[in-house]
């Protein structure tokens, strides 16, 4: 059946099974390829994306619960913590084989949009859903701390 | 998509590039073995004299670098292409970097018989001077043809980040202004190379090629790529190792719209379909029966003690120092311990994937995450019925690999090749396991048992060791087989063989366990589990006889200078016997890997279940001159936070009857971000040619936790994961 979907800011109609997850939907109708499969059952968080700016699990996520929703993936990724958070990511060249880093990056957006100064504990209760079996992990929480600090003061 | 299409190679020449006409430098070179000490004596017969081709300078400036060894994300694309920006005193914002075309001739490994293959942490050794060369020839062509066109002396140019300049008339040009006229330039046999004091990159923390692609979602991956009319495919694996498919019901399965075909293939049952959700939904709906009559039913337990009982009696004899019978006869104490490993699954982030497609004359494209490039294209070709200079293989950045993206026999890419044939190989495919396909799907870490006996004098030294090892060996029967010798299997053994304490009488051995679960090399192999049988065992001994841990390992480790002085450094980085904070306790493991120096100190604690936490690891390596520090650095906090993940948490195990157990990250969990420690890293300075870090960060990192553990707990841990064998 066709789905109205926003996806980026802009309005797409796929024609799929109602049932297929947004991840699927991402990746094999709209190849939206930065994020990525993982696991399929929300536990690596390869395949984070926002919705209404908020992390989601695209590959638990079926494309009928999302429907005219605010999609935003890693390709539409944008604003000032978006930025902030590439500058500190790239800085400290944090990714290895980089598979699970939008889902990652796209987790510690999302903190640091609702929350500018996050302790230790915070990143950890944020991110602990997004797996790195490369283990990038001291580079991820040193590069969120870097972009808080560099983030312009308003609100903090 | 990317720039994977390959190109015609030749020994000089222009070819047409994305960029305008390009130099393509290339050069006889054999790889220079260096000094005897930081080589593994495997290399002595390298390559033959054979052109390679490394660095296409383009006219609009660009100099990409063709990688031949794969990128998974321990840096090779940065470490190699810093080498040629070295030599070419080339601006860094010039370089790209790609895999090399499947050509084995031109891109073998001479570290592996000269396939096209990336394994053991060697691409910076293997390459080192291969690149530079490379790098230099360039140069050296770029000089001669901006000579000829100025009408000058080459010995009159320079050339600063780019440009080569003519001081006295005042010219100066890019690389690209010369690319055309430089590739009409002869090759110089031996082109000068830096000295040391002359490096402008090698040995700073050049920001790495591939890190703006992988921050956007631009990166490709094997799994991103799309081609027209391409069905997704998924195969419907047995339960059980050695099962074949005795019959199938597809009625359920074909009726899901988008589900084109059913086929059986040997390793299942393959499900084609328009997108990835159908074949998925399709593969559910399955029935399929299988045939047990060649499948392994025992389980792991079984396995386990199979290997257990076969350290009881001594094996095939590995190395041998004094004599070690006579020394125990003589101890006063003998102390015991047996140690048992569990499977393991690689479990990159990116599960196996690969895209096969008729190619416009005749053959087959691929494009995969291929680590074995040269078994990979033969084991297609055969399967597919062409000759292997007709399978296009293109290397793909992959999503993580530890060793699961080669196998001996390219077990998955045959796999992927019956699955383009079965369906008439004229469509193309994508095929895409799954996380449970992954897990599930074989090609562990073997299980390996190891027994050691320590004798000690009435003064507490150690004056007998005797080392017994029993596992799979992934050699075995493969086309690897000549590696085994005498019944030992020296990738098993290898933490046994490289044990650097100093012993007068010792005695090392190995039996080989026969199974027909799939085993595979898996991030530092027997190092990993050797080096935890003997870090810990020692820590045990010395404890034992009330010596310092630090210390009494220094002192008996008389004959490897580079890794007693790596564990020095990282036992003063951690204040290594200042008192603790209460519940916490420092532990300690030293161990050379590939020809490099680890030494790990981890600070622990045990959490309200009395699992271990782990709060800081102090590391130091000593991996040769350090090419790229921050690389290194990442490689050591990666490589903890793996071997962490695999010693607490990871075994899979095979059920009474055989069945596979694990089937995701809910029940084959990763170290997660809540879980991973400080890390602080120093690199040893040192001048010596460089080896790998890929691997040799993880096995001390096992032993280095046990200990601190056994010294809050009193409890050895002597079979892993972690995680069973304290309460939770």
């Amino acid at each position: 059946m066709t789905i109205s979907l926003i996806i980026n800011n802009e309005r797409r109609e796929v024609d799929v099974d109602p049932e297929t997850p947004l991840l699927w939907v991402l990746r094999d109708e709209l190849h939206l390829t930065g994020t990525k499969f993982g696991c399929g059952i929300a536990q690596c968080g390869a395949c984070t994306v926002h919705v209404y700016g908020r992390p989601m699990r695209s590959c638990v996520t079926p494309i009928s619960a999302v429907e005219d929703a605010e999609i935003t993936t890693i390709e539409g990724l944008e604003g000032r913590e978006a930025d902030a958070i590439r500058s500190a990511w790239a800085e400290f060249d944090t990714p290895q084989c980089g598979y699970c880093q939008s889902g990652q990056i796209m987790s510690a957006e999302a903190l640091l949009r609702m929350n500018p100064s996050p302790s230790d504990q915070d990143i950890n209760d944020s991110l602990a859903g997004n797996i790195c079996r490369c283990a990038t992990y001291v580079r991820i929480r040193r590069a969120i701390k870097t972009a808080a600090e560099k983030l312009p003061g308003e609100g903090k | 998509m990317t720039s994977v299409k390959a190109y015609a190679l030749s020994r000089r020449g222009f070819l047409a590039g994305t960029c305008g006409f390009v130099l393509s430098v290339t050069l006889p070179i054999i790889p220079q073995a260096s000094e005897e000490d930081v080589l593994p004596e495997s290399d002595a017969a390298v390559s033959p004299i054979l052109p390679n081709a490394f660095i296409r300078v383009g006219a609009d400036n660009s100099i990409t670098v063709l990688i031949k060894h794969f990128e998974s994300g321990q840096g090779p694309w940065t470490g190699l292409a810093t080498l040629v920006a070295e030599e070419m005193d080339a601006d860094w914002s010039q370089i790209r970097a790609e895999h090399a075309p499947t050509n084995h001739k031109l891109y073998g490994n001479p570290y592996y018989g000269d396939l096209q293959v990336t394994g053991g942490s060697t691409s910076m050794a293997a390459s080192f001077e291969l690149m530079r060369k490379a790098g230099a020839a360039a140069r050296a062509m770029l000089i001669a043809a901006a000579a000829d066109t100025w009408g000058v002396p080459a010995g009159a140019l320079t050339i600063e980040k780019g440009i080569i300049t003519h001081a006295q008339s005042r010219r100066s040009a890019t690389f690209g202004t010369f690319a055309e006229a430089a590739a009409n330039q002869a090759v110089p046999d031996n082109p000068p190379l830096k000295s040391p004091d002359q490096f402008i990159y090698i040995g700073k923390s050049i920001p790495k090629v591939d890190t703006a692609i992988k921050l956007t979602g631009a990166a490709i991956y094997t799994l991103d790529i799309y081609r027209e009319a391409m069905q997704t495919v998924v195969v419907r694996h047995p339960d059980h190792f050695g099962a074949s498919v005795a019959s199938v019901d597809d009625t359920a399965a074909r009726m899901v719209p988008g589900c084109n075909g059913v086929k059986p293939i040997n390793s299942g049952v393959a499900i084609y379909a328009d997108n990835s959700f159908a074949a998925l939904k399709a593969r559910k709906l399955l029935d399929v029966k299988w045939d047990m009559s060649n499948a392994e039913t025992r389980s792991s337990e079984d396995i386990i003690a199979e290997c257990v009982q076969a350290v009881q009696k001594t094996g095939a004899i590995v190395q041998t120092t004094g004599d070690a019978a006579a020394a125990f006869a003589n101890a006063q104490t003998v102390v015991e311990a047996e140690y048992v490993f569990p499977f393991l699954a690689h479990a990159p982030m990116e599960p196996l994937d690969a895209i096969f497609a008729p190619s416009e004359d005749g053959g087959i494209d691929v494009w995969m995450g291929s680590q074995n490039q040269t078994t990979d294209q033969q084991v297609i070709a055969s399967v597919c019925g062409v000759a292997p200079e007709q399978v296009n293989l293109v290397s793909i950045l992959a999503g993580g690999s530890f060793g699961r993206r080669a196998q001996q026999e390219s077990e998955f890419a045959k796999e992927a090749a019956e699955v383009f044939m079965a369906d008439g190989g004229q469509r193309p495919i994508k095929l895409m396991w799954t996380r449970e396909d992954d897990i599930r799907g074989g090609f562990y870490r073997p299980i390996v048992a190891h027994k050691l006996r320590g004798g000690l004098d009435a003064a507490g030294e150690i004056i007998a060791w005797d080392h017994c090892i029993a596992g799979h060996s992934f050699m075995k029967n493969s086309p690897w087989e000549d590696w085994i010798v005498n019944g030992v299997d020296p990738i098993l053994v290898e933490g046994g063989l490289s044990n650097p304490y100093d012993f007068r009488d010792s005695l090392v051995t190995c039996h080989i366990i026969d199974t027909i679960v799939p085993v595979l090399w898996w991030r530092s192999n027997g190092f990993a589990h050797g080096g935890y049988a003997i870090e810990t065992f020692l820590d045990e001994l010395l404890e034992k006889s009330g010596k310092d841990l630090v210390e009494g390992r220094l002192a008996l480790m008389t004959k490897n200078e580079r890794l007693a002085a790596t564990l020095r450094r990282a036992a003063e980085m951690a204040d290594w016997g200042r008192d603790m904070r209460p519940g916490h306790a420092l532990g300690v493991a030293a161990i050379e890997s590939y020809n490099t120096c680890v030494a790990h100190v981890a600070e622990v604690s045990l959490d309200e279940n009395g699992q271990p936490k782990i709060h800081t690891v102090w590391c130091a390596v000593d991996c040769g001159l350090a090419v790229n520090p921050e690389i290194i650095r990442a490689q050591m906090e990666g490589g903890i936070g793996f071997g962490l993940s695999a010693m607490l948490f990871n075994e899979l195990t095979l059920d009474p009857g055989g069945r596979i157990n694990q089937s995701n990250f809910h029940d084959y969990r990763s170290l997660r971000i809540s879980e991973m420690p400080d890390v602080h890293v120093t690199i040893m300075p040192s001048a010596a040619p460089p080896v790998g870090v890929g691997e040799p960060c993880v096995p001390p990192i096992g032993p280095a936790v046990a200990n601190a553990v056994r010294r809050l707990t009193g409890k050895s841990i002597r079979r892993l994961p972690m995680i069973n064998a304290l309460p939770t």
